[in-house]
């Protein structure tokens, strides 16, 4: 496995206090079995899965409880055995915010008894069958993301490239960094099933340079497969590269169109948990049943990564790492820049669940001291975007859409940067972030508005169309019957047929 | 558990506008004590008098704005602005002069233009070209260093008080006596009557590269200078790019004619080249928003200054080059956006 240096540097970004090394102390603690299961029927991007058990139904460990039915979705398995005591609506956590989705609520037994071992259980070689079988078995981008693996694996344009992503570059996460360091191999395996269903001629596995242990398990996991495809790529430390256009950038020196996804133009990101996943699916025949998530911050007594079934309400995870300590400011699910605070700690974890901070009021941003912008610029030298948000912001409190159009606010990956290094502490990730919102709704109404007047035109157009044609018509008989006599007779009778006719109908309506 | 929630991101802001200002002053610093030691108090009192107007000028303005004062006037900008100023002016003067200096920089090139942040021209800059132009006189009174061997008698810090506060001297000194033309007027006044630059730089005010004294002032300048850069408080763009279009119109030409014209070393250790390079041009208010914009604006402002000096009426041009490209910074940020990623 060769190991490299990107000779690119990263656009934008910022060096970011880590708040890693608390919880990459700790081995991943497994086993941990709790009381009950908050199993989200929708917890990929793409349509909802539909429920197959009812409430008073036992269920065991890897029983599907909800069928993927649309191609762009996911199953959902029980992650521990128990009774399925309610389906109904519930508050979970999703990529940006909190939503209202359907949940099937099960209470567990403690026993953890898996499903038997079923038939069937071999990997098929039919790319489409392949393709099924990562669906039912639940998979979906365990980076944050969230986009189901079959439909990405199933890209239609050739690839260039598979890309592992292990950058992890947001502050307080390490759940990739300790997958790496104890799962190499299976990472590796599940990143070389993935190449082969794409047949990428090339697997960069990459991880960020304050990671040397996480790669040098990789290193060795790739020698001992003997693969001559697998590359690893170290980076520097700079958030966000891991994001995926960044990354793309950053390896391949190509952009991503604005309008496009990585798969698109023969680059596909893939989590390294999500490669384990399909590892643990394809040699073990289990589904996606658990994940890891970092427990870290200041407000919780143990930080330390968890392997979590998924569907843990987050304070029983929380009670796992023992319990809350001291006095919690917020609650927040994912890293620190682009993570969101959660209003309570009784939603699940699910399957874009990488991180909890539990933080204490000393570790993050409290009031907003907001000041004039000085124009200093820092915020478009830390932008990976390459966007200037302070014209953004101005354009954006001006409610001035053609300019936020011209700046490129929907180019925006609200990673936070801007907000993080500007001197006068504007909130501009929130600003930008709710300037979005407005933006759509204009455009929708612009767009509305446009094609409203464009169908109006062509309706006027039409009847003067019309109207002149009729005129035309009415000349030339009124010519014809002048000059000639014969004509004169034809439209006379049909005159005269015309109100017979005429008549006749409305006896009809008599 | 019920939770507060708060919009990310949720890191703590790594920087703040205060800190900046305050860094700015550090970094003067050094080269404020080195004025002090080599021009006597003057300095001193005129920072005193300029930081004491702009800060009683800028809570008058936000009172009658009706704006909140007390997070404007604890920023450190206005005190900046002071510093730069009392670095422009020549330390024996009136008080009047940098309290008019002060005022001006406030009340005309900040707050008339909506405040900090929103000011097109750069605020010292403004109030040195006005004394200039209002007060030459007072504005070119400037004392020789002192350096030992000069012959000449230093004034204590209670003389340049009194002369400050009342104008008057102690009895046997008088102004003509006491000041002398600067190393750039004598430079510029030496190569109008046909001197050539060897024989002006033999003169008792000149040193190793430049002006004796302002040699000292200005690497201590550049010292701070480059101990923003390595804070991250500025960014090289707009020094490195001032200094280069200042320094090799200045280099080739002195390689051609090195009797008629003075050499890169002078140039560069002589008035504000250095100031303006670290402390002035940087202004990020007045200042292009964007890398090549700035490369662009540091290059005009230095080659402004060089032509001013070279062929212009006055010695040193640093405040009207910087106010000239302040002017052009609209222009420069429309025309050098960068390309959004992922899009043509």
């Amino acid at each position: 496995m060769l190991e490299y240096t990107p000779d690119r540097r990263p656009t934008g970004g910022l060096r970011l206090p880590a708040h890693k090394e608390a919880s990459v102390a700790q081995p991943i603690a497994r086993g941990f079995v709790p009381r009950t299961l908050i199993l989200a029927l929708q917890q990929h991007q793409g349509p909802a899965t539909t429920p197959v058990v009812s409430p008073g139904d036992r269920v065991l460990k890897g029983q599907v409880v909800a069928r993927a039915r649309a191609l762009r979705s996911a199953a959902v398995h029980a992650s521990t055995s128990g009774h399925v005591r309610t389906i109904e609506d519930r508050l979970v956590p999703s990529v940006h915010a909190v939503h209202r989705t359907r949940c099937i609520v099960i209470d567990t037994d403690g026993k953890d008894e898996p499903l038997p071992p079923g038939k069937g259980a071999r990997w098929p070689q039919d790319p489409e069958r392949q393709l099924k079988r990562i669906r039912d078995g639940g998979i979906v981008g365990l980076g944050g993301g969230v986009f189901p693996t079959a439909e990405k694996l199933g890209a239609h344009t050739p690839c260039k490239a598979l890309i592992i992503n292990g950058v992890e570059c947001e502050p307080y996460i390490s759940c990739d960094d300790v997958l790496m360091r104890e799962e190499a191999e299976g990472i590796i395996d599940g990143a070389l099933i993935m190449r082969d269903i794409l047949s990428a001629p090339e697997c960069i596995v990459a991880i960020e340079r304050d990671k040397p242990q996480a790669i040098e398990a990789i290193l060795e996991a790739g020698r001992a497969s003997g693969d001559a495809s697998l590359k690893l790529a170290d980076i520097p430390t700079i958030y966000p590269t891991g994001g995926e256009r960044q990354l793309v950038e950053m390896l391949t020196g190509e952009e991503v169109p604005s309008t496009h996804y990585p798969s698109e133009i023969g680059y596909i990101c893939q989590n390294v948990g999500t490669a384990f996943a399909l590892h643990r699916l394809v040699r073990a025949g289990q589904p996606l049943l658990s994940r890891i998530v970092t427990v870290a911050g200041d407000g919780v007594a143990r930080p330390q990564n968890v392997d979590t079934p998924i569907g843990t309400p987050i304070g029983e995870l929380i009670e796992f790492c023992g319990g809350y300590r001291g006095e919690v400011d917020r609650l927040i699910l994912g890293g620190s820049m682009m993570g969101y605070a959660l209003p309570n700690d009784e939603m699940p974890i699910t399957k874009g669940g990488n991180c909890i901070i539990v933080a204490a009021r000393s570790e993050v941003r409290q009031d907003f001291s907001e000041r004039y912008c000085i124009r200093c610029g820092n915020c478009g030298t830390a932008c990976p975007a390459r966007l200037l948000p302070q014209e953004l912001l101005r354009a954006a409190r001006s409610d001035d859409h053609e300019m936020l159009d011209e700046f490129g606010l929907t180019d925006c990956i609200e990673c936070g940067c801007c907000d993080v290094i500007c001197p006068s502490q504007i909130p501009l990730t929130e600003v930008f972030r709710n300037a979005k919102f407005a933006h759509a709704r204009y455009q929708r109404q612009h767009v509305f508005s446009a094609e409203t007047q464009q169908r109006y035109r062509r309706h006027q157009e039409r009847q003067r169309a019309d109207a002149r044609r009729g005129k035309d018509l009415q000349d030339n008989l009124r010519h014809e019957v002048e000059t000639d006599e014969a004509a004169r007779q034809r439209a006379i009778e049909a005159a005269i047929k015309r109100a017979r006719q005429r008549r006749s109908h409305d006896a009809d309506q008599d | 558990m019920k939770f507060a929630v708060a919009p990310g991101p949720h890191t703590a802001p790594i920087a703040s506008v205060p800190l900046t200002m305050r860094r700015v002053l550090y970094a003067l610093t050094p080269a404020a004590l080195a004025h002090v030691w080599f021009f006597g108090s003057g300095f001193a009192i005129n920072f005193f008098v300029a930081a004491v107007t702009a800060l009683v000028a800028e809570a008058a303005v936000l009172m009658l704005r009706r704006r909140p004062t007390r997070v404007p006037l604890r920023d450190g900008s206005a005190i900046v602005t002071a510093a730069l100023l009392a670095f422009a002016i020549p330390p024996l003067t009136p008080w009047w002069i940098p309290a008019f200096g002060a005022a001006t920089a406030i009340v005309v090139a900040k707050h008339m233009y909506g405040g900090l942040g929103r000011n097109l021209f750069n605020p010292a800059m403004v109030g040195y070209v006005v004394l200039l132009v209002s007060f030459p006189a007072e504005l070119t009174q400037w004392i020789p260093p002192r350096m030992g061997d000069l012959d000449y008698e230093h004034l204590g810090f209670l003389a340049h008080l009194v002369y400050s506060l009342t104008g008057t001297l102690p009895p046997d000194f008088t102004i003509d006596a006491l000041t002398r033309a600067t190393p750039l007027d004598l430079v510029k006044e030496g190569l109008r009557s046909a001197q050539t630059y060897t024989e002006i730089r033999a003169g008792s005010l000149f040193g190793g590269v430049a002006g004796r004294g302002w040699e000292w002032i200005n690497s201590f300048i550049a010292l701070g200078g480059l101990y923003l850069l390595y804070t991250g408080t500025i960014r090289w763009h707009i020094p490195i790019m001032l200094l280069a279009g200042l320094l090799v119109p200045a280099t080739l030409l002195w390689l051609i004619d090195a009797d008629s014209f003075a050499t890169p070393g002078f140039h560069l250790f002589s008035g504000a080249t250095l100031l303006g390079a670290f402390f002035i041009a940087t202004d990020p208010v007045s200042a292009a928003e964007s890398d090549r914009g700035r490369l662009i604006y540091g290059a005009g402002i230095g080659l402004l200054t060089y032509c001013i000096r070279t062929w212009g009426g006055y010695p040193d041009g640093m405040a009207f080059s910087v106010l000239l490209m302040n002017s052009a910074v609209p222009l420069i940020d429309r025309y050098t956006r960068p390309r959004i990623y992922g899009r043509d």
